[in-house]
């Protein structure tokens, strides 16, 4: 059997879905954060599949472009779930629903 | 057949540790699991010849990031276990795994009805793209890692420089959002106020 791009789409598919139930399903902002990621790889490996499968470089430009956005992304939000965890230990995102420290 | 076997194992990869992530517990335990997946990503770059996005993948992903998630977690001591049984409100859980069926069964369906999939010359070809309006950059057989700086420099030298841009504010917003604004509790070690 060869290994064709549609393989690599369900996979991509089935990744971002499971991110997305995780981004539901979970309360703590940290591990909400990762489900993001999960769902930002998921399009990496679509991109990267379309990339190949049409023998065209601008699907790997924009993974690198992701990459970038991802780790902005992951810094800002992190020293927000930081500046909220000092002040309340056990916020879980529930408790963030006003946006008052 | 040895792409066939690498892709399996590592697809069981990607999914078993996002699987983990939203079942583990113990934060630390989801933030390992994640760089399982993360490993597992690498590897299918690998096996389509992305070997240089499967190097960042592993260094910016599975090192950088991944590390920042489990300092985060530790420095704040949140690593305690959450009660995943318990939910927030009524049929939480199942609603959200309802919507995750529903957004893999739109997927799929956006990837099978598209109508490039089924031809004979495999899945998409570049019959697909021959009415696209000439923006392809074609991928050649020189080094990926070669035609990706020269794309990045050339054609996307200005999305390139904004996200140098967005990483410079990025970085200064961190430090202004975890910055100490009460003084207070803060021990300054200003010069010639020190008792040595």
């Amino acid at each position: 059997m060869i290994v064709t791009e549609s393989w690599y789409l369900i996979v991509s598919a089935l990744l971002f879905a499971i991110g997305a139930t995780g981004l539901l399903v979970r309360r703590n902002p940290l591990v909400m954060f990762m489900c993001v990621e999960l769902m930002l790889n998921a399009v990496n490996i679509s991109f990267v599949a379309f990339s190949t499968a049409l023998q065209d470089l601008a699907g790997q430009t924009a993974v690198f472009f992701v990459l970038v956005v991802a780790a902005a992304e992951v810094v800002v939000g992190l020293s927000i779930v930081v500046a909220v965890m000092r002040r309340r230990p056990s916020a879980t995102v529930d408790d963030l629903a006003e946006l008052k420290g | 057949m040895m792409e066939l076997i690498v892709f399996v194992i590592s697809a069981a990869i990607v999914l078993g540790g996002a699987l983990g992530v939203i079942l583990f517990r113990n934060p630390v335990h989801a933030a390992l699991s994640l760089i399982a997946s993360f490993f597992g990503v690498a590897v299918l770059f690998v096996s389509q010849e992305a070997h240089f996005l499967a190097l960042v993948q592993v260094v910016v992903y599975g090192g950088a990031i991944v590390v920042l998630f489990l300092f985060v977690i530790m420095l704040l001591g949140v690593d305690r276990e959450e009660d995943i049984t318990e939910e927030p409100f009524e049929g939480q859980r199942v609603s959200a795994l309802v919507s995750g069926v529903l957004i893999f069964a739109m997927l799929m369906a956006g990837i099978f009805l598209s109508g490039r999939t089924g031809d004979d010359a495999g899945d998409f070809g570049p019959a697909a793209i021959s009415g696209s309006s000439g923006q392809v950059v074609p991928l050649t057989e020189e080094q990926d890692v070669v035609q990706l700086g020269h794309d990045l420099f050339t054609r996307n030298i200005l999305a390139f420089e904004a996200t140098g841009l967005l990483l410079t504010i990025a970085t200064v917003g961190a430090v202004v959002l975890v910055r100490n604004r009460g003084a207070e509790d803060l021990v300054v070690d200003e010069p010639g106020t020190s008792s040595r």
